[in-house]
This record gives structure tokens, sequence and C-alpha cells, in this order.
């Protein structure tokens, strides 16, 4: 304990002297970077996630830690926010600190921390990755090899007020915008659903818009990098895509409120009854149906699969976290095996039911019992088969940066939706290189 | 001659380890920042896919591209940072003064009052931003107060205002502390003669407190300008990162470094570094606030000039 609180302390010295401790990094020896799977060492490790995570996978965890007196995993919070989690684990790998020893990875960062080299390539085999959702395992992923485990994966999913759809006539939810934007004018023509706002997504500039604006591309049939890894935003499809977006701004049919939503504004805004339709993961099926009166939408409302743009089939766009092994850390023969245990269907479903996590592994999606008890898991399984991963760059933080420049300056009105996909084009380019 | 030699090694023997832990402190980071702001990022081997694990000598590469290509976002962050500095500090200058005015009247209740104006200072800038966002939030207080709805996290004009109300009121408490500190040095028979004079209360304020006080608030105002110089934290999370009306030369620093590229962050924060430098020489010389004066001169020296031709009460005081 001693030993980790003195690393502790060379790591923050090292962080306040950052510049510094970058510098040093010129002169690193080649050996961590050998590309093997090879794994060594048993004894106690340490599992690095956010606040969140922590509260949902600690029952898994500790029932390792009951079978496992010899190695025992113990968890570190890495706080609430992505951006302070990335930069705790980049200054622990540049400082080669065997704090951590395995990782909790979102599923944009893999490849960054792949082609840094602060995670160990894995061997497939020793892992249920035939068992897992194939778009999860592509973003475990790096040139073909893989470097992680998908331990949930996320897709978007479209929520909507059945009592405010039945008050106006309405049997079937949307399956597209423009059927969206009628059922809005029928529900709010209704006493109930007067004054109720139509749709909410996540507009704020961060990484939510990039998710939200990746789904309104490819809802349209558009794609932001093609199949090649070439930037190909600036198409007709991906400005039919962008275009829905700006003109639901313009009509109103998204409140313009919902230009600084990120997932909780939005969460509150719907559980406050004053959306129709949002966009969110899955987190908010417990959320909003809590009957202890922080809802006032509990029982009212119903999930399915996001719309579609024009002719095109809704496509959600793909989250979740991944684990991944230190390339610093020690017993990572201990790690191989944490990790396989974590991926386990019994694991995963474990999470699901701890903190409403949504499972990689497929099968958990056909259990009849857990469809009996979360209603909600067929429609996550549609929405998670037809998800899109978000482009995959070494370089993701500029990656997602431009495209929260261009799609904000275009659904808050300071640039065109071709002007801005035009820029996106070109800053992509130029980014990718 | 010789004994002064000895003394004079003898007292350099006792300020060397000041001196060290300066040099390690102060030049050392500051140096090692300005030769790390010469190198670039490190490169992607498109052969392995791996990042090169050191990073290429650029020499003013990254000053180039900053002026260069990085041209229109660093002088928008330049203008927002140098905006946020002259407006919020005139502001919680004219209100800490009043502060501090209040503070020091000899009321019933006068701890009270001078313990709650000191309590947003005494709050974290992390912890009052996120105050601050909930009520600037949609639905939030301001806009139930004011009968509006502008969206004030969205960017423009509004997010400008938001930053400097909550800057203000977060730091305006501390120009109050220390004007407070230098009006309770003025002595109330200079009030008491200005009375007999029949001066007016704005005649007084000018002419008596403004000038005793002037040197605390100097100081004040200059710490003050230091600090919105490198303001960060309240727009980082009020408003939120790369929101171009709220984006500051500190802020750029950040995005630079969390995209491993330390090498541009280091020249931004050069650029920052001699920004704040020329702002703070420039105070000091036009203005003479008086930092860094070291020799024996209690502050009391400014009442004792305005009471002369009267006795220096100077060796009374040592």
């Amino acid at each position: 304990m001693k030993s980790a609180h003195q690393r502790l302390v060379v790591a923050i010295t090292a962080t306040a002297l950052g510049l510094t401790a970058a510098g040093c990094g010129a002169s690193a020896d080649s050996a961590a970077g050998q590309s093997t799977t090879a794994l060594s060492g048993r004894g106690p490790i340490t599992l690095a996630m956010p606040t969140t995570d922590i509260k949902a996978r600690q029952p898994v965890v500790d029932a390792w830690n009951a079978g496992h007196p010899d190695e025992k995993v113990t968890t570190i919070d890495l706080g609430a926010a992505a951006d302070q989690q990335r930069q705790l684990l980049i200054q622990n790998a540049q400082t080669k600190s065997d704090q951590y020893t395995v990782v909790l990875l979102d599923v944009v960062w893999t490849a960054e921390f792949a082609a840094n080299r602060w995670v160990k390539e894995l061997d497939p085999s020793r892992y249920p990755i035939g068992e897992m959702l194939s778009p999860a395992v592509e973003t475990a992923t790096y040139r073909d090899k893989l470097y992680a485990v998908p331990v949930n994966s996320e897709g978007g999913m479209f929520y909507y007020r059945t009592d405010l759809l039945e008050a106006a006539g309405i049997a079937e939810p949307p399956t597209t915008w423009e059927e969206m934007e009628q059922d809005c004018k029928l529900v709010q023509a209704t006493p109930e659903g007067a004054g109720v706002g139509c749709y909410a997504g996540q507009f704020d500039k961060y990484e939510g818009l990039t998710v939200n604006f990746a789904e309104a591309v490819d809802s349209a049939g558009g794609e932001i990098v093609g199949s090649d890894g070439k930037p190909n935003v600036d198409t007709p499809e991906a400005l039919t895509g962008l275009t829905t977006l700006v003109d639901a701004f313009t009509s109103g049919v998204i409140p313009k409120e919902a230009l600084t939503y990120q997932e909780e504004d939005g969460r509150q805004a719907f559980q406050d009854g004053k959306l129709i339709f949002e966009r969110q993961w899955a987190y908010m099926n417990p959320l909003a149906g809590a009957t202890d009166g922080s809802s006032k939408v509990a029982g009212k409302f119903a999930t399915t699969t996001i719309p579609g743009i024009g002719d095109h089939p809704g496509a959600s766009t793909l989250g979740g976290h991944n684990l991944a092994i230190s390339s610093f850390g020690q017993n990572t023969e201990t790690a191989g095996d944490f990790i396989a245990y974590m991926a386990s269907k019994e694991a995963q479903q474990s999470t699901m039911e701890s903190g409403g996590l949504a499972p990689a592994t497929a099968s958990v999606y056909d259990d009849q019992a857990l469809i009996a008890k979360y209603p909600y898991l067929p429609t996550l399984k549609k929405a998670n088969e037809s998800a899109v991963p978000r482009p995959i760059a070494v370089n993701y933080g500029d990656v997602t940066a431009a495209i929260q420049n261009q799609a904000y300056a275009a659904i808050s009105g300071a640039k065109t939706p071709e002007q801005a996909l035009k820029d996106l084009q070109a800053d992509l380019v130029s980014i990718t290189g | 001659m010789t004994h002064r030699l000895a003394d004079s090694r003898f007292a350099a023997a006792l300020v060397s380890p000041t001196v060290l832990v300066l040099l390690l402190v102060i030049v050392y980071p500051v140096v090692a920042a300005m030769i790390q702001s010469t190198y670039g990022a490190a490169g992607l081997d498109e052969e392995t896919g791996f990042v090169s694990d050191s990073e290429p000598f650029v020499g003013l590469g990254n000053y180039a591209a900053i002026f260069g290509e990085g041209g229109a976002r660093f002088w928008n962050a330049f203008v927002n940072t140098s905006f946020f500095t002259v407006v919020s500090v005139s502001l919680e200058t004219v209100i800490g003064v009043a502060m501090a005015l209040v503070m020091n009247q000899a009321l019933r209740g006068r701890g009270i009052v001078r313990a709650s104006i000191l309590v947003p200072w005494a709050i974290p800038t992390v912890v009052s931003a996120l105050l601050w966002k909930w009520i600037f939030n949609s639905n939030g207080v301001a806009n139930a107060m004011l009968g509006t709805d502008i969206l004030w996290s969205a960017g423009g004009f509004a997010s400008q205002v938001t930053i400097i109300v909550a800057d203000v009121w977060k730091t305006a408490p501390f120009i109050g502390l220390l004007v407070l500190a230098g009006l309770q040095l003025i002595p109330e028979e200079v009030y008491e003669a200005a009375k007999m004079d029949g001066a007016s209360v704005w005649r007084r304020f000018v002419s008596i407190t403004l000038p005793l006080v002037k040197p605390a608030l100097l100081v004040a105002v200059l710490f003050r300008m230091l600090d919105t110089l490198r303001m960060f934290d309240l727009p980082y999370v009020l408003i939120g990162p790369r929101k171009e009306s709220v984006e500051t030369l500190a802020m750029l620093v950040q995005d630079q470094a969390s995209n491993v590229r330390y090498g541009a962050a280091a020249a931004y924060a050069v650029i920052l570094f001699l920004y704040v430098f020329a702002v703070a020489f420039v105070f000091v010389g036009l203005l003479g606030a008086n930092v860094v004066d070291d020799d024996a001169r209690p502050r009391q020296t400014l009442v004792e000039r305005l009471r002369r031709p009267g006795p220096s009460r100077a060796g009374v005081q040592s």
C-alpha cells in the first residue's frame, strides 16, 4: 500500500511538472513496444474505472475476490468526467507507473491507446470474443489486432411517451423522421400534449454531439469515414442527415434549449414530461421508470429503435466500454484471467442487473427470463446490431473536436449545412492526413 | 574589508538554499517548458501503426503554427482573455471597493457582514462554476427571474456575460479584503480634519480614501489581472471547452496537452507566460504598483507623507 502511495506521489509530481515529464518520454526504451501477447505473473492487481462504473461493477469484482484470495482486484476511481479519466490514464502511461493493471477504456479510445502502446495486445483465444456482438468487438481492435475486450456495448434508443401517442390515436411509434414530425403535430393538438416539446437528443458541444450527428448522417445513409478509412462526409446523404437536424431546430421540432442538452439535461426534460420523443442510452430506463416520484413519466413511456431519415433505416452510434491491460502493469497473467471473467456472460448479466449497463454478450439479449424483466432488451439488441462505430483514429480527440465544431456551427445557425460539411471534410482530411 | 567580504560570503551561504529552491521550482520548469515547446508531436508510423517513441525537434515550428494555421483560434482566445480581464477586473474593483467601504464601517454585526462577503472567495472555483451552471441552465433561476429564455451556455455574448458575472461574484471579495486592509490603516483624524474643513462625503472619498488606499488597491488589481489572464476553470466548467466566445489562452494550453501534443501546449503556455509578464511589467511601470518594494518603509509612510510637515512617527513604530 505504501509503495502504491509513493507511486501516486511520483505520478502527481510528474503531473505537476507535466511538460517536463512529457519531454522525458522522448527517450523511452522500446521494450514496452514489443507486439507480443505474452502475459506474466500472478498476484493482486488493480482495476481503474469511472465512478459510475464502480457502482455497477463492484458486485462482480467482489465475487471474483471471494474466489481468488491471492489474486485480489482493487478498484481505483478515475472520477466522473470522461475527459478526466482519459487524462489520468494517459498520465499513468507517460510515467510508466504500474499503479493500474486493468483499465476500462471507452470504445473510442482503443486506437489511441493501442498505437501509443499504452495497453497490451491480447490473445483472442483467451477471451469469449466469439460470443460477443461483432460491432462491439470491432471497437476493441486496432489494425486487426485485439487490444481490449468489450464488457458493455450500448446503442442509442428512441424513447417515446405511450400515453401521449395513445391520446392522439397513434398506434405505432414512428419509424422515420417524417412520421415523427407528423405524430408530434397530432400529439401537440391534443389537450394532454399541448406545449410538450417534440424531440431532443444531446446537442451541446461535447462528445454527445458527435454521437447525435453521426446518427443523423448514418440514418440518412451517409457516412463520416468510408470503409477505406478515408473521410467521406461531404455527400448528399450526409447533407440530408445534417439538414434534418438543422431544420428540426429551425422549425421548433427540437426545442431551442436542446442546444445546451447533455445526457442528464435531456433525461430531466423527458422525466418532467417536457418531451414526446427522446434519443437516449439504456441507463434512462430504470431512472425514468422510477416510481418514487422522481419521474413524472413512470409507466408512460417505451423504447424503440432510432427513426430513419427518408428511405433509410435508422442507425444508432455505438457506445460502451472495453477492458485492457496496461503495458506497465504487473501480474498480467491474473489480469488476463480477470478480464476473461468480467467478459463472461454471467458477469455481464450481473452488471446489467446491478447497473443497467447493456451487455456485449449476444446471448443475454435472447434470455426469455431477462426479457420478461427488462422489456427493452430486444430494442437494445437491435440498436446494438445496427450500431455504427464512430471513426477509428489514433488522434480521435482531434476528429471528434472537428465534428463538434462543424456540427455545432450548423445547428446553432452560424453556418449552412453545406458549408459545415465541406469544412468538416477538409478538416478530417487534414487531421487523418 | 576582509571582515565585510567574509560577511557577504556568510550571507550568500545563508541565502543559497532559498536560491536553490527558487531555481528548482521557478527557473527549471520555465526553461523546461521553453525547451519542450521546440518539440512536435510524436508521429505515427504507417507501417507498424504505432506512435513513435520520440518527439521530433521542430525549432520554432509550434510558434509558427500558432500564428499561422492556428492564428484565428489564437487571436480569438487572446481577445477573449483580454476582454474578460478588462471587464471583470474593472467591475470587481468598483464592487470590491464598495464592499470594503461597507465592511470598514463600525456597524453592529460587522463581523457577520465581513464573513458573508468573503464566502464567495472561499468557495473553490470549480464548485462555484457548477453552482452558476445550475443558475444559468436554460431552465434555471436566471431565466426564471429575468423572464427570459436565453441559452446562456450555448456560446455568444450571453456566455461571456455568464463568465463575467460568476467571476465578479467570486473575486470582488478578494479586492474588498485587500482594500479593507488598506482602509484600516487610514487614521480617523484625517477624516475628522477634513470634516472640520467642510469637505463633503464624496470629496473625502476622492481626496483622502482613494489616494491613501491606492497602494493596496493597485496590488489587489494587479493580482486579479494576472489571475484573470490565466482564467481556465470557470469557462471550462461553466460553459464547456471549444466554445468560441469564451475560449481563453489557458484553455488552448489544456486542449493541446489533452491531445498529447505537449510541445504545442508548452508553446501556448510560453506565449501566455510572456503576455502575463508583459502586462505585469507595464502595470507596475505605469501605475507604480508597489509589489516588490522591499525596503524598510512601512505603508504608514503614505500617511506620514500626507501629514507632513508634522513629526515622523516612523521611529516610534519600529
